[in-house]
């Protein structure tokens, strides 16, 4: 009876030993964290008029110090390995991925900072917690509330992110996860503009959410049932030892694991939350949420395939690139009929992450460099691409409906070429950091993914030829095609925060596409996992 | 019949067999008289309150509070074995609590702050 | 430097480049300088822009120039060199550096290119002096001569696939350059699209040579090609480098989108859709040559794509009354040529760049006087309203007049010295492919002869068919000195590159060291002079049926009727009609619920494809019905699935 003896509880009698933590190693998301929480005290205490510079200034002055820090640690070697009784492990990929999410997040909260000249931030609700359409949202309008808290909020949601890809055991990675999730399901529900979409959007993102943690802890616990432990290393150990009496715990286990963490990324079947929550989110919410969400989940898809259950890859393989497949497939074919752009990056974003999931599936290190390099290219590029959606308006709310996009070149031609360009970089065309990034992922996939892998790399290049095709439409719709009648569409004149994010992003889509050596040979440098 | 467990699912199976039935049997066989404070919402035997605001619903109000009582009961959960060990743990554990029980009162300053503990 | 390594030990041919060599990325550099400042400077280079632009292009054919001549200076076999640029992808197991290879072929196409570019340049000036965005269409054509350069300098296939993107691109901005015109703007997207279908048969090419050899360059490739790779791989890599090339250069199946690209400016189908890109297919598959040598069935595929493409643009061509149309037809019936030459092997690598140079030079200046016919004609480009132009346009009717005898091949211009070339080689062999082959290219060189002599009569001879006064009064008149200087220019190349190249050999014996040269001992299965005595005869019937119908005869303007046949080729053999059927008809009653914005955006064939996946869009979007509870479900279903799967499995 092995399950009575781990029941039974220990008697006190063990010393206390205080794990040992090492500050500097955790310190960029110590930074975070107190940013946050002086964030939330900026909510109670500061006037109201000077929170928003407040908040603005203290998000970005947190995430820049924190990538400095990182920086920093990160020179020194000193400080790889677990630290905090090992659930917190800090090696190359952890240091890689957390660096690219200090950075997304720093654009993202500057896309968030816009004002386009009203009191608070534009995109999101004066107050949240009124009923659409009620009299209070009406009176808090007037009295230009503005839902500030989006700051601390967006910096709760890095802390988990930056902790996802460097958690040692399943239980921290779950803490991470609902931490990084829980401040989303928020700020999807905080749109300014159309707010029984954003609400319903918050709401279900809540429930699958909740759904898929669900998936992920029985998985765990069916994994801590086969090894006897929570730690990534000890299940590796368990595994390729091989010899336990519940071998029957062990696949389950990892598939449930990766159902979990696959419905962060919006892999296909686990996808459906995708375009609603997309669509509704406040636009740079949904930027944020598609960069930095998908750095960290696959991450964490990353430690727990590389570190944890690599061992018996050979039996749950098939179902990851069944899922690899289809998301592709159902990515691309389902944003040929989008006619919202929100929803068309969504599902452009769903056959990104199958294009992710090929490179993860090479099981080599260059698949894990590739998977970080698509990751950085990828993310850049979205934020800026939600940023310009964000400006496109009429009549004063965003015109996400495609119709409403077309002759936005004659009219606005730079905002609309950055937006064909960036288009052109989802679709993988040279000189694009897309292109780059589609060679990262799928070179690794050809050379060690056996026959699988070439399979797969070939449905993702008939795949992007679909999307390509997505994209091509709406540059020769916003090129090509006459402007529709009535009300026109305008591209706002952004504030130098958005003007920022988006130049940034559309820079290093630029630079990654020609000279993506630096980077690539930085995520090369840094692709080894450390199991301690 | 080694297995630990299965005494465990002839309980699930006995406690379920007997509730089906003790509600079953009662629905067959008992009298049907209805009244209206039988079919009241019961309240611990009191008169029930009226109708919430709004077509029925509970305040958003009362989640709040529910919300907050969780928040700081779980500290206080947290401050038990604290507490019971405080001899063994030493210096460093008290730093640490007193740095999470500073982190619960950011929280509790903003819901203060924000009128989050004002009820009307 | 792993890659450079690799090409010293590969063939010992290409050395690292030295002297003004090793300056060759200037030619990349200049013309794309020169994009990025006028696009970029915006409107405040208006006033300059063109001229810095064409300054750009001349630049770089100064550079190409040079380089060229320091190359003249060395040993036949020390002739190649090889740049390296930059450290392009160094991620460990596919590291792949950015570098440049300067031989022989590649310094052909960048005097070619830069060359004919910056004529097209100089005649752009005039011929889009009074259009308001004209910086932009400078802009776009730098971009075009430094993608196209980069094509062709490339040392790898990735960096070659940057440039053909690159050049499909430009393309694509410059025939919808007019975009207020919707229809133009459906060509270039057609345009685009096919080209895509090309570029993933390109793209999955690359993937399978570095699947199986772990190297995308060329040096790399030849290496494992000639080292005993399978045949079957080197098979599927010539069959997906022949789709890209298909695809780029208009060649059949994918040849749709040439004739409808005829929407962009003049200048532009002169120098893209005649003279450079459309060729990038041709320059791909004799840059391959070491994959085709072993590859038979790929090879036999290559002549086959060929044969067909040439008869076919030549009977499309013999029923088109858009001048530009029928033009490009020509364009593509002689790429055809090209394609057959280079699927004949090491006989006829040498005779399809040569072709594809006098072509170059020919057709550019053909196109380029269809462009001065329009500007003299209001833009008209109707031959049934032309006619008797040869008094009203001298300089047109002369320099159109020579590149029409150097389609023709007729001694001693251009084109006889390298079509009749092909036709020879085409006839060598074993079996029955001599005379397929040989047989169609023949048959092609007569139809030629007919469609350009129908369009040079209509154009330029018989009746007049305009008004100078009316409704649609025209007043004819020669074009401005910039728009003829290139255009003699160009007839002088027509009139006399052939014989000049031809001089001894001088042009397969320069290119030998890169293609491989030509045995001697083999021989034409009929002999050479019989050969060149029938095409000149087949050319003469030609011409002379052409002066019956069209310059002898009553040209009726508005177009009869005509044969079933006539009516085919009117239509493009029904290219666009197979297309719709096959693929678009069945797609689009799976589609009817698609209502979108621009379904017009794309026709044909591809819309056809794109149709499909609509249709199976459309189905699969009804699961996606904005019920949190069918989401939690299909997630379920997943994990049951995924699940039992695992314990079949199992």
């Amino acid at each position: 009876m092995p399950a009575m003896t781990v029941l039974s509880a220990p008697a006190l009698a063990t010393a206390f030993k205080p794990a040992d933590v090492d500050y500097s190693a955790i310190a960029p998301m110590l930074i975070v964290i107190a940013g946050a929480l002086i964030g939330v005290l900026v909510e109670a205490f500061a006037p109201r008029r000077h929170r928003h510079v407040i908040q603005v200034s203290l998000a970005l002055v947190s995430l820049v110090a924190a990538f400095v820090v990182l920086v920093t640690v990160s020179a020194d070697e000193a400080h790889r390995g677990g630290t905090l009784a090992q659930a917190v492990i800090i090696d190359g990929p952890a240091l890689f991925l957390q660096g690219a999410i200090l950075l997304m997040a720093a654009l993202g909260v500057l896309t968030m900072a816009e004002k386009f000249g009203g009191q608070g931030a534009d995109a999101f609700t004066p107050m949240g917690a009124a009923v659409p359409g009620s009299p209070h949202e009406a009176a808090a309008l007037r009295a230009g509330l503005a839902t500030s808290e989006v700051f601390p909020l967006t910096l709760f949601s890095v802390v988990g992110m930056l902790l996802f890809p460097a958690a040692g055991d399943l239980l921290t990675m779950f803490v991470a996860l609902e931490v990084l999730s829980l401040p989303l399901y928020l700020l999807c529900g905080l749109a300014r503009r159309r707010r029984l979409l954003s609400q319903e959007a918050s709401l279900k993102y809540f429930l699958l959410g909740a759904f898929s943690s669900a998936f992920f802890l029985f998985g765990a616990a069916l994994l801590y049932g086969y090894a006897g432990s929570l730690y990534l290393a000890d299940i590796a150990t368990a595994v390729r030892a091989a010899n336990g009496a519940l071998e029957g715990l062990l696949l389950p286990g990892v598939v449930l694991v990766l159902v979990g963490l696959l419905f962060k990324v919006g892999a296909v079947p686990f996808h459906s939350w995708t375009p609603d929550v997309y669509q509704g989110a406040p636009t740079p919410v949904t930027g944020f949420m598609a960069a930095c969400t998908k750095v960290a989940a696959f991450g964490a898809i990353l430690r727990v395939v590389y570190v944890g259950v690599e061992a018996n890859r050979w039996d749950w393989r098939g179902g990851v690139i069944a899922v690899a497949a289809l998301t592709m497939v159902v990515g691309a074919v389902l944003s040929v009929t989008q006619t919202d752009v929100k929803r068309l990056l969504a599902y452009s974003s769903i056959a990104h992450a199958g294009f992710i999931l090929v490179a993860v599936l090479a099981f080599d290190r260059t698949g894990v460099s590739g998977t970080m390099f698509y990751l950085v290219a990828y993310g850049f590029t979205t934020i800026a691409g939600f940023a310009v959606v964000s400006l496109v308006r009429q009549g004063g709310s965003e015109a996400s409906h495609l119709s409403q996009w077309a002759g936005l070149g004659r009219n606005h031609p730079v905002v609309a070429g950055v937006f064909a360009f960036l288009l052109l970089a989802f679709a993988g065309i040279p000189l694009t950091s897309g292109f780059a990034a589609k060679y990262a992922a799928f070179a690794p996939a050809i050379s060690f993914g056996g026959r699988s892998g070439v399979a797969l790399v070939i449905i993702g290049v008939l795949c992007s030829v679909i999307t390509a095709f997505v994209y091509v439409r709406l540059i020769v719709l916003m090129y090509f095609t006459e402007p529709p009648a009535g009300e026109v569409v305008v591209a706002e004149t952004a504030s130098p925060f958005t003007t920022v994010a988006i130049t940034i992003g559309t820079l290093v889509t630029l630079v990654l596409g020609i000279l993506p050596a630096q980077v690539l040979d930085l995520a090369e440098r840094s692709s080894q996992f450390l199991v301690k | 019949m080694s297995n630990p467990y299965v005494p465990l699912l002839f309980l699930l199976a006995i406690g379920g067999g007997f509730a089906v039935f003790s509600v079953g049997a009662a629905a067959v066989s008992g009298p049907k008289r209805y009244n209206r404070a039988k079919l009241d919402a019961y309240e611990c035997g009191i008169e029930p309150t009226p109708q919430a605001a709004g077509g029925g619903r509970v305040p958003i109000k009362y989640y709040l509070t529910a919300m907050l009582f969780i928040i700081f009961d779980i500290e206080s959960v947290f401050l038990y074995p604290f507490a019971v060990a405080f001899n063994q743990l030493g210096l460093f554990a008290l730093v640490e609590m007193v740095l999470f029980i500073l982190t619960v009162f950011v929280a509790y300053a903003y819901v203060w702050r924000r009128g989050g503990l004002e009820w009307d | 430097m792993t890659s450079l390594a690799h090409l010293a030990t590969a063939d010992g041919a290409a050395t690292a480049a030295t002297g003004v060599t090793a300056y060759a990325w200037l030619l990349v550099a200049l013309p794309l300088l020169g994009a990025a400042v006028l696009l970029f400077g915006g409107r405040a280079t208006d006033k300059w822009g063109p001229l810095f632009a064409t300054a750009m292009s001349w630049a770089a054919f100064v550079v190409g120039f040079v380089v060229w001549l320091a190359m003249l200076g060395r040993d036949g076999e020390d002739r190649a060199a090889h740049l390296h640029l930059f450290n392009w992808v160094p991620a460990g197991s596919f590291n792949l550096d950015a570098g440049m290879l300067v031989d022989q072929l590649s310094v052909t196409f960048v005097l070619l290119v830069t060359f004919v570019g910056s004529l097209i340049h100089v005649y752009s000036i005039g011929y889009m002096e009074h259009d308001p965005d004209k910086r932009r269409f400078f802009a776009y054509l730098n971009l075009f001569v430094a993608a196209m350069l980069l094509l062709v300098l490339a040392d790898s296939y990735l960096l070659l696939y940057v440039g053909w993107e690159g050049v499909g691109l430009a393309s694509y901005l410059l025939i919808g350059f007019w975009n207020h015109n919707p229809a133009y703007a459906t060509a270039a997207n057609k345009a685009f699209v096919v080209n895509r279908v090309g570029d993933f048969g390109l793209s999955v090419g690359i993937m399978i040579m570095f699947a199986a050899f772990g190297t995308v360059t060329f040096a790399g490739v030849q290496q494992a090609a000639e080292g005993g790779a399978g045949e079957g791989v080197l098979t599927a890599i010539g069959l997906m480098l022949l789709l890209g090339a298909c695809g780029k250069s208009a060649q059949f199946p994918l040849q749709s989108w040439l004739g409808d690209a005829m929407a962009g400016p003049t200048p532009v189908s002169a120098l893209i859709h005649a003279a450079t890109m459309v060729t990038a297919g041709v320059y791909l598959v004799v840059r391959s040559s070491f994959v085709f040598d072993h590859a038979p069935n790929a090879q036999l595929a290559v002549v086959i794509v060929g044969a067909i493409t040439l008869i076919f643009g030549a009977i499309v061509g013999c029923a088109k009354d858009d001048i530009k149309k029928a033009l490009a037809a020509s364009t593509m019936s002689q790429i055809g040529y090209m394609m057959l030459a280079a699927g004949l092997g090491p006989v006829g690598y040498a005779f399809a760049i040569f072709h594809l140079l006098t072509h170059g030079f020919f057709k550019a200046g053909m196109f380029l006087g269809a462009g001065s016919v329009m500007h003299g004609m209001n833009d008209q480009v109707d031959m049934r309203r032309f006619g008797g132009l040869s008094g009203a346009m001298k300089i047109t009717w002369i320099t159109f007049g020579l590149g029409w005898l150097a389609i023709l091949g007729v001694p001693p211009f251009s084109g006889f010295w390298s079509k009749d070339k092909i036709i020879e080689a085409a006839f060598i062999g074993e079996g029955w492919r001599p005379w397929v082959f040989g047989g169609a290219a023949l048959i092609g060189a007569g139809i030629t002869a007919f469609y350009m002599s129908r369009l040079f009569f209509m154009t330029f001879h018989g009746t007049k068919r305009w008004q100078t006064d009316g409704d649609d009064a025209v007043h004819p008149h020669e074009s401005p000195r910039t728009m003829t200087i290139p255009m003699m220019v160009l007839a002088v190349g027509s009139g006399l590159l052939g014989l000049v190249l031809s001089l001894g050999g001088t042009f397969t014996h320069w290119l030998e060291p890169v293609v491989g040269g030509h045995e001697e001992g083999e021989h034409p299965v009929l002999p050479v002079w019989l050969l060149m005595t029938l095409t000149l005869l087949l050319v003469a019937g030609g011409v002379l049926l052409a002066w019956m119908r069209y310059w002898r005869d009553e040209v009726p303007q508005v177009q009869p009727t005509g044969s079933l046949a006539t009516r085919a080729a009117r239509r493009d053999l029904y290219q666009d009609d197979v297309n719709e059927g096959v693929f678009m008809r069945p797609g689009l009653h799976l589609t009817r619920a698609l209502v979108f914005a621009d379904t017009r955006g794309v026709d044909g064939g591809v819309g056809g494809l794109a149709a499909l996946v609509g249709g199976t869009s459309s189905r699969l979007r009804r699961l996606q019905n904005g019920f949190a509870r069918s989401y939690a479900l299909t997630m379920l279903a997943g994990v049951v699935v995924i699940l039992g799967a695992m314990w079949v499995i199992q």
